[in-house]
């Protein structure tokens, strides 16, 4: 498998968090990415903001794949504590890049492997002047080494510092003289390796976009019309709105310099959810984003939005649990709490994009399902597609206006004789009609409330009324099933088997079906996009004896969905379950679809 | 006390409604209870303020307190949720459209236990609305067992003493920076009333702790919120008046006897001094607060006013038009935007 020569690699960079590493890293894949290649680069960082073990992956692949490979063909020991540990990581064959300021203790040798050496320690001492920033600049001795071992052009490399440091020369200087100094040594050196060139491919990456998920999830939240963006921080959704406060006032600052949104940090998420519940009611678009934990403590909020009928988006950046679990590691464990959220009888709608174009479609899209369904809506994302820095065709306009549903106004209500009946059932689609405060008509006011109500929505503990209003909510969903995203169907190899798998599984998914399908085995591929599901998912299990479900959790939750919407076919439903806080590779797809076939 | 001025005593106020058109639903609540005179100092003050009902948002957690918002202004829109909540709802509902004027009516429960963080971090911003706190000391609802408002020693009706501290909500509100800060008790319209006026009129936050017997779980001997002992040690500040814009204020302004505060949005509030106190001064209005809990009295009145603290609005820089009016051209930007987003992601 890795026996190319070129354009195929997976590198490891072990290093210590709060060292300098992440702008180093950054700066190496950027390069990567700016030659034109296929690439990935996956962040497995600790719950720290200094001194533990972090590493993170660069992946390159001529042929396109982007999920975590399998097997680490470079690993770069830049961090004392982890190293004799990492070095088992490495393929036979691999290389290992290691500091040899002092020479290497013996437990990190290991046969069949080739060691390369650069003394980034001493050459930043000779080197680097005594400053703040020095300390941190050992880290881009390790670029210029990979640099000249792999074959990044230099210019490149410098191309990305100006790009990134742009209004810091000193920095920018700094770094360069850095990864000139590993470039230059590992030249003089005569060091070789013989695993993979690096060869731009001119224009390669041309019209793709570089972001992490949670860029694009902020942005689309923007072009959705967000107004009110609520939120308490927590890893690793923070980011989002982060973007968001960094991104919005070039776009929302009217003509007097105030400002067309409000962003606020609430003192706890029982306060963001509840925050923008009431924003939904008085007719703003309005979302929070969060992960796991802090949807732990909306799910009250869940429920009266559900039941009261307020749009209001979620921005779920899912991360390994359950409680505090693994904050900085990725899962898709929260399903059935943004699916089944709240006590009592609910169902609610989840969006979920596979990369960051469909990150930014899916959270423009949210506001407008939203306020068409007047309920709450589930962006479902995870720490692999929302923190990492993925690459993707670009964002795309958003395709129709704004869709405010059955919001009347006061024309509107004047048209129907001045009055409407908040949750009376009017077209049979389960959607009622609603107003806002601020709409200035005698007719407009209701008394929304959590409790039982009629179709006035007035008090009632009735049973046939509370009843009613159950089902209607439910028909609501039913209406919902098939102007949600539609799956997307890839391959149509025609096998018996099939394979479904939905969000950041996407990649090693289809590099899994790729392997598959060259050992003889090609099988259909169906990509969830949205719950609640429709009759393209019956379609599929129905043409396949056996479908394969991949989903990163250890308790089958979307497996229980599907079973539960299609009971005819359960036991045709087998989970593929991968949840090691890792992101999925293909390898361990390949393998689990294979056990699971025999 | 002043003569009141003038009102309009004709058949409408000056935005031409009646106070029937203030009134609301049936009460369900106990016969008697504190809460419903509560309600009807909402509809006098609302009425005689001319306050458009349509501009109005009523608020709501839970509790016996949380189902008044629904006795009073059927004109308005009004929003009963979730328990401990109503403070956070309402500053969003206040960003969304901060041209509203909220009135948020909650318990000793919703407010002093499960709701205290959301309510402290509501006055810290200073988010404009009328909070008024039903405080009876009881869940009454669940029957009646003791809020975090329960007076160290008082007595539950079966006889069981209560061993903590009371969490003192206007204590508490000036501690957390409040800009409005009243007590008053349900019983005591003519105190109440104008407090309201003047809370509907205030830039922020405006606290109000209405004490607030409950009739059926805490009215009993032994009881420190039963209506006999609120009566026997009630503590007035001052008397107080709510002038509107278009009364003649009195010119006989009395040096040293009388206090006159303008509110932001409309009107005035005069203060005929019973204690040398003057509610612009934060450490003592905390003094006398901490006295008269010493004392086992009630301090009632306008404890605390700063009319001049940038609300959570202004804060937020927000645009004089309601975040939800705002329509797809000021919120979607242009095709050529997104563009030069694009290309800033491509290297």
């Amino acid at each position: 498998m890795s026996g190319e020569p070129v354009n195929d690699i997976n590198i490891c960079i072990a290093t210590e968090n709060g060292s300098g590493s992440a702008s180093s890293n950054t700066i190496l894949f950027k390069s990567i990415f700016k030659m034109g290649l296929p690439c990935s680069g996956k962040n497995l960082f600790p719950s720290n903001i200094q001194g533990l073990p972090t590493w993170y992956q660069i992946r390159v692949s001529g042929q396109g794949y982007l999920a975590r490979k399998d097997v680490i063909d470079v690993m770069v020991i830049f961090n004392e504590r982890t190293a004799a540990k990492d070095v088992e990581q490495v393929r036979p064959g691999g290389l290992v890049l290691y500091d040899d300021s002092t020479p290497l203790p013996p437990s990190r040798r290991r046969d069949g492997l080739t060691y390369v050496g650069v003394p980034a320690w001493n050459l930043v001492r000779e080197r680097i002047k005594v400053t703040q920033l020095r300390a941190k600049q050992r880290n881009m001795i390790y670029v210029g080494a990979l640099a000249q071992l792999f074959g990044i052009p230099l210019e490149i490399l410098r191309e990305v510092l100006a790009d990134t440091f742009g209004n810091k020369p000193v920095v920018i200087e700094s770094n360069l003289l850095c990864i000139e100094l590993g470039f230059r040594h590992m030249e003089e050196s005569g060091s070789r390796q013989e695993l993979c060139r690096l060869e731009p491919v001119p224009g390669g990456n041309k019209t793709r976009i570089m972001a992490e998920g949670n860029t694009a999830a902020a942005l689309g939240a923007i072009f959705g019309g967000a107004t009110v963006v609520t939120w308490y921080p927590i890893t690793p959704s923070s980011s989002l709105v982060e973007e968001m406060i960094a991104q919005i006032p070039q776009y929302r600052t009217d003509p007097a310099g105030k400002k067309r949104y409000a962003i606020i940090q609430a003192e706890d998420e029982l306060a963001s959810a509840a925050m923008m519940i009431g924003a939904g009611f008085c007719g703003a678009r309005a979302m929070t984003s969060t992960s796991g934990p802090g949807l732990s403590l909306m799910q009250e909020s869940v429920g009266l939005a559900y039941f009261v009928e307020v749009p209001c988006v979620f921005f779920i950046v899912q991360r390994g649990g359950p409680s505090t679990g693994l904050p900085t590691r990725t899962q898709q464990a929260d399903i059935t709490m943004m699916h089944q959220g709240s006590h009592g009888d609910t169902r609610h709608l989840v969006l979920i994009p596979h990369d960051n174009a469909s990150a930014f479609e899916m959270a423009w899209r949210a506001f407008d399902y939203a306020e068409r369904f007047q309920t709450p809506v589930f962006v479902m994302m995870d720490l692999d597609l929302g923190m990492n820095l993925n690459i993707s065709e670009p964002f795309a306009y958003p395709g129709q206006p704004f869709d405010r549903g059955k919001l009347l106004t006061v024309e509107a209500l004047e048209a129907q004789g001045g009055r409407f009946r908040r949750y009376l059932d009017v077209d049979g689609d389960g959607i009622p009609q609603r107003t806002v405060p601020g709409l200035e008509h005698p007719g407009a006011a209701y008394f929304a409330r959590g409790s039982g109500h009629d179709v006035d929505a007035s008090y009632s503990e009735d049973n046939r009324v509370y009843k009613e209003l159950l089902d209607r909510l439910r028909r609501k969903y039913e209406t919902a099933r098939d102007l949600m995203p539609q799956p997307i169907l890839r391959n149509g190899a025609g096998g018996n088997a099939g394979v479904i798998s939905f969000g950041s599984s996407f990649q090693p998914t289809c590099e899994a079906l790729d392997r598959l399908a060259a050992a003889g085995k090609p099988m259909d591929h169906l990509m969830l996009r949205a719950l609640p599901v429709n009759g393209e998912v019956r379609d599929f299990l129905a043409g396949h004896e056996r479908v394969h479900l991949v989903e990163q959790n250890r308790d089958a939750q979307m497996t229980q969905i599907l079973r539960d919407e299609f009971p005819e076919f359960a036991a045709r439903i087998h989970p593929v379950l991968i949840y090691d806080g890792l992101p999925a590779t293909a390898g361990e797809i390949v393998q689990l679809i294979e056990g699971g076939e025999r | 006390m002043t003569e009141p001025a003038a009102r309009l005593t004709a058949e409408v106020n000056r935005v031409h409604l009646s106070r029937k058109d203030y009134e609301g639903s049936e009460s369900t609540l106990c016969r008697g209870c504190g809460h419903d005179a509560i309600t009807a100092s909402i509809i006098t003050a609302c009425y005689e303020a001319s306050i458009d009902p349509r501009r109005v948002i009523k608020l709501s957690g839970i509790g016996c307190s949380a189902k008044t918002t629904n006795y009073f202004m059927n004109q308005s829109f009004g929003f009963n949720g979730i328990h401990g909540r109503m403070a956070a709802m309402a500053t969003g509902a206040g960003m969304a459209n901060h041209t509203l004027i909220p009135i948020g009516v909650s318990g000793d429960g919703d407010t002093a236990s499960i709701g205290l963080g959301n309510f402290s971090h509501m006055i810290r911003r200073n988010l404009r609305m009328c909070y008024l706190v039903e405080n009876n000391g009881v869940y009454g609802l669940t029957k009646g067992q003791f809020s975090a408002t329960a007076d160290r020693g008082t007595r539950l009706r079966k006889g069981a003493a209560n061993a903590l501290e009371a969490v003192d909500i206007p204590s508490l509100a000036i501690l957390m920076g409040a800009t409005f800060v009243a007590r008053s008790f349900s019983g005591d319209r003519k105190q109440l009333a104008p407090l309201i006026e003047a809370a509907l009129n205030h830039k922020g936050t405006a606290v109000l702790d209405v004490l607030s017997p409950c009739v059926t779980f805490n009215d009993h001997e032994g009881s420190t919120k039963s209506l006999k002992n609120i009566r026997a040690n009630r503590d007035a500040l001052h008397e107080i008046d709510f002038i509107p814009d278009y009364e003649e204020v009195r010119a006989n302004y009395k040096e040293g006897e009388e206090i006159r505060v303008r509110m932001h949005e409309a009107g005035m509030v005069t203060l005929h001094k019973l204690k040398d106190h003057d509610p612009r001064h934060r450490s003592h209005a905390m003094h006398l607060l901490e006295e008269a809990r010493a004392a086992g009295k009630f301090l009632t009145g306008l404890i605390y006013i700063d009319e001049d603290a940038p609300d959570f609005a202004e804060i937020q820089e927000l645009t004089e038009t309601p975040l939800s009016q705002l329509g797809q051209e000021e919120l979607r930007p242009s095709p050529e935007a997104l563009e030069r987003l694009n290309a800033s992601l491509m290297l």
